[in-house]
């Protein structure tokens, strides 16, 4: 558990955030460029002194009035957006920096952090041989080598192209996989967010503007997220069977059972699913003849104009209404006509359903021109 | 006149005393320019321009007013004569003094630049990977400056070997204790030895063009091989 209450004074605003992230999961620090949220990540590390502010990480007080814990002596990690390599190390050396520097047990160890990141074969190279996202997977390494408590990442895609961004993703969805470690993750790029996060805190001119469960604050209408112009709901969901003869995979979701397309792992996998708006219509009745595979039932929660004579409708699947939120997006002729209203049993039926990352066999394996120095 | 073979005992004794100083000399320089680097390319406030004004002064100050300056403060009626209870001009540990004084700018400017552009970031990444400030200091600051700190150290020797006016003012040209090279040299072109000072004249050019070029290829060595 993580709680904060940062005050300061930030180039044209007042810094004013306060706010709580669990002690487990990805915890997203969202917000436009310039918000605050970098400075907030660097006050919980201490690299920046913001006095009259207040910070506890699992019970432990860093920083209050009378204290104030010096960045070496707070077990952190922490992932700049530039990987920040020693140049003058060997990838071996950065890598144990911090972990030849740990007084107390070590968790995590060399071997486990190397077959995570798929960086043993860096180990014995120059830092400046790798490419963009090798030096990134190696500064990550070197971050959870340090044994931390708690992981701080300052935008650690945003200095890469996309190929290197599509090669780091898989392993840090591994990480949130394998490691109980909770992680502050700094972002502007929402993809990001609804591929790792599980708790968001929206930032807004030096101000948490709310906080809670990623797939909740996407739906808020009180948000400006559902009013993007390509809003989605993001679905956690446990691999329940598959179809080989169709190459499906069912999913259960709360409120219902989605079938999507592909091989998605053995029965039990905990996977997440994207699904935008424009993707689901709705209607009164289940469809008779129809090419999609997926009508659930769903209770119509709300709906937000979403501009260019279009609603954002808000849902709950199940027929109880109690399920995962769900969003879609129809036309305001259709709305009209149909004339849906809150608490209405609808059938939502999905276009497509996709994976919020990509299948992992896919994923872990590089492609070659990745690998180019960048 | 005699013919006198070019090299003499007394010539030997010069270079070799001239060379104790100048390695000495550049010992105390980065012993103490480091730190004051450091405290330059990182510290804030008024003081830090008023320090580094005070340090930067040898460059444009003719050697014989710092030289003016510096014999009274070691002469007999100084406070630092009182202090030490010994009279400093004219010995060799004044000669250091003075030489420290002297090419104090050249080796604390490269070493502030070369801590000026590593960033803030090698020691914040230092601090959050569990190092304290003195373990950063040594196990990733120094080692990432070490291009300017050696620039520093070459430059430091350098202009001690051919220091002239100060060594002049407060060492008086003493044969085995104050009198160096470019004494001795101005010795033999006055006494028209001039194959002697031939010998020593030609023998700093070729150093200090050593020097300078490998101080170029250690620069391109620093802006070329990191990123």
């Amino acid at each position: 558990m993580i709680e904060a209450e940062f005050r300061g004074q930030l180039g044209g605003f007042a810094l004013a955030a306060e706010f709580t992230a669990p002690g487990e999961g990805i915890t997203a620090l969202f917000g436009p460029s310039g918000c605050g949220k970098t400075t907030v990540l660097r006050a919980i590390a201490g690299l920046l002194r913001l006095p009259g502010s207040r910070l506890s990480v699992n019970g432990e007080t860093w920083q209050d009035g009378r204290q104030f814990r010096p960045t070496h002596r707070r077990a952190i990690g922490y992932v700049f957006q530039e990987a920040s390599l020693f140049p003058h190390l060997s990838v071996r050396a950065n890598l144990t920096f911090g972990l030849s520097r740990v007084k107390g047990p070590v968790r995590i160890g060399e071997d486990e952090v190397a077959e995570l990141l798929g960086i043993a074969p860096l180990f014995d190279r120059p830092t400046r041989m790798l490419s963009g996202g090798e030096r990134q997977r190696v500064a990550i390494g070197r971050a959870l080598l340090s044994q931390p408590e708690l992981l701080l990442m300052d935008e650690p895609l945003s200095a890469l192209d996309r190929f290197s961004k599509d090669e780091i993703l898989p392993y840090l969805e591994r990480l949130h996989a394998a490691l109980s470690i909770p992680v502050l993750y700094v972002s502007h790029d929402i993809a990001e967010v609804e591929r790792l996060a599980d708790t968001l805190v929206l930032i807004e001119a030096g101000r948490v503007r709310a906080a809670g469960p990623l797939a909740e604050m996407l739906a808020d209408p009180a948000l400006p997220l559902i009013h993007m112009p390509q809003p989605a709901a993001v679905i956690d969901g446990e691999v329940v069977g598959r179809d080989t003869k169709y190459g499906l995979s069912e999913v259960r979701v709360p409120g219902g059972v989605v079938v999507v397309p592909g091989d998605l792992g053995p029965a039990g996998l905990r996977r997440r699913l994207r699904i935008p708006a424009s993707d689901v219509s709705l209607g009164r009745h289940a469809p008779l003849d129809t090419t999609i595979l997926n009508a659930l039932p769903a209770r119509i929660e709300g709906a937000e104009p979403a501009g260019g004579h279009q609603m954002t409708v808000r849902l709950r699947l199940g027929p109880d209404g109690r399920g995962a939120a769900l969003l879609a997006r129809v036309s305001l002729k259709s709305w009209d006509r149909l004339a849906l209203k809150p608490g209405e049993l609808v059938v939502a039926r999905l276009k497509a359903v996709a994976l919020a990352e990509p299948a992992p066999s896919a994923a872990l394996a590089p492609p070659a021109f990745a690998e180019g120095r960048g | 006149m005699t013919a006198s073979p070019l090299f003499d005992a007394a010539m030997i004794e010069t270079i070799l005393l001239t060379l104790r100083l100048a390695g000495i000399t550049t010992v105390v320089l980065l012993l103490v320019g480091t730190p004051l680097a450091w405290w330059l390319a990182r510290g804030g406030g008024v003081w830090k321009e008023i320090v580094a004004t005070v340090v930067a002064l040898p460059i444009v100050l003719p050697p014989t007013v710092l030289g003016f300056y510096l014999l009274i403060a070691m002469g007999p009626h100084s406070p630092l004569t009182a202090l030490l209870g010994r009279q400093l001009s004219f010995t060799f540990t004044g000669l250091v003094l003075g030489s420290v004084i002297y090419s104090l700018p050249f080796v604390v400017n490269p070493i502030r630049n070369a801590f000026e552009a590593m960033g803030p970031r090698p020691m914040e990444a230092a601090a959050t990977l569990r190092a304290a400030p003195l373990d950063a200091f040594v196990s990733v600051a120094l080692p990432l400056a070490s291009p300017g700190i050696m620039t520093g150290a070459i430059l430091g020797f350098a202009h001690t070997v051919g220091e002239f006016g100060v060594v002049l003012m407060i060492g008086g040209g003493i044969p085995g204790r104050t009198k160096v090279l470019s004494v001795t040299i101005f010795d033999y072109v006055e006494t028209l030895q001039w194959p002697k000072a031939h010998v020593l004249a030609g023998g700093m050019l070729a150093m200090s063009f050593v020097v300078i070029l490998a101080m170029m290829l250690i620069e391109r060595r620093l802006n070329g091989g990191r990123r």
